[in-house]
């Protein structure tokens, strides 16, 4: 099972805010306008995104995704990691770029897949 | 009290997307012609306009508002307005540190002119204006009000560098009381209770005026410019 701290391993990803790093990751979806990420990102995805400001909080809660990626190491708003830490948001950065940080992603999640099969 | 009209979102051709003709004496020229009485110059990211605009509007019994609309670090279009001209142009200063060093390509994006008083062109704005600065929102909205000026979102009625559109919501901060859009007709759904103000945001001078909107200030219709002003960010404030 693909567990967020398993990708943070794998990534090489920081931790902003780490309350479940337990959580599962089912699926990805990368965005910056919130307004497309509210009615796009699924249930479980890993998130990447560009956008610090405090509403992707709010996003990530409506949409339940497993965890925020910021990209391009871009740092989160304080008010948006207050609001992560308030709602137990998993909240990761990395200096990698969307494109390769995704492509990375799906790598993990086949090889994840392959292992359950074996 | 009295009613008047007004335009609080309207480029020049400081804008590279602005067109050639809108320079300030034309602008000036055309809100006389229209009827629009109260006019902001919000060129992107840049007041450079402003005292030629001051200027014109002189000519032509415009109370001129000076300001810009300025690009967020997420890409949102905030307006920003300044009771006088001198403190547009001291944020004018205050911003250049935070804007983006990318070269205007003119032959794809247009020229980005400075004007003098007679529609000359006494400077060139090198660096393309509208690319995102360095300030956040809630940075941006601190760093207006710090300085006495007025911000609110632009067009949130508008898919491209609307805040709606970039941040689903309005957030939580900074607060906005005041939020622009260009259909009335949206206004009530989208604001949220939010006092709206309606402007064209025009980069053409036929896109300017189309409508006439109107704002009631505690001032006569024949007052001096300065206070009609100082009504209008009294009303909006």
């Amino acid at each position: 099972m693909l567990t967020v701290e398993k990708l943070m391993d794998k990534l090489e990803l920081a931790p902003i805010e780490l309350p479940d790093g337990t959580r599962r990751i089912t699926g990805g979806y990368a965005g910056d306008l919130l307004s497309w990420v509210m009615g796009r990102a699924n249930e479980g995805d890993a998130w990447v995104t560009i956008m610090t400001n405090m509403n992707v909080a709010a996003v990530a809660q409506l949409t339940d995704v497993a965890c925020v990626i910021f990209a391009e190491g871009v740092e989160p708003d304080k008010e948006t990691v207050l609001k992560a830490r308030m709602h137990g948001i998993n909240l990761l950065g990395s200096p990698k770029g969307i494109f390769e940080l995704c492509g990375l992603i799906s790598e993990a999640m086949l090889a994840d897949e392959h292992e359950e099969r074996n | 009290m009295a009613l008047f009209t007004y335009d609080l979102h309207v480029h020049s051709c400081l804008s590279p997307c602005g067109d050639d003709d809108m320079t300030p004496c034309n602008i000036a020229g055309m809100a006389m012609i229209a009827g629009v009485k109260i006019v902001a110059l919000t060129d992107h990211n840049s007041c450079k306009n402003c005292e030629a605009f001051f200027m014109a509007c002189e000519d032509y019994g415009i109370t001129p508002v000076a300001g810009c609309e300025l690009t967020t670090s997420e890409e949102i279009h905030m307006v920003c307005l300044f009771e006088g001209l001198k403190q547009a142009m001291a944020f004018d200063k205050t911003i250049q540190p935070y804007r983006m060093p990318l070269k205007n390509r003119v032959e794809i994006f247009g020229s980005q002119p400075i004007m003098g008083r007679d529609d000359e062109i006494i400077g060139e704005e090198p660096w393309f204006l509208p690319a995102a600065t360095s300030l956040s929102l809630n940075e941006a909205a601190e760093l207006v009000r710090s300085m006495g000026g007025l911000a609110y979102p632009a067009h949130i009625d508008r898919e491209s560098n609307g805040l709606l559109a970039i941040l689903g919501t309005f957030p939580d901060e900074p607060v906005f009381e005041l939020c622009e859009v260009r259909d009335k007709e949206n206004a009530q759904k989208l604001a949220g209770g939010r006092r709206v103000v309606v402007s064209s945001d025009a980069h053409r001078l036929t896109d300017f005026a189309v409508t006439l909107n109107h704002i009631e200030l505690d001032c006569e219709p024949d007052s001096p410019p300065e206070i009609i002003r100082k009504a209008l960010f009294k009303k909006l404030s």
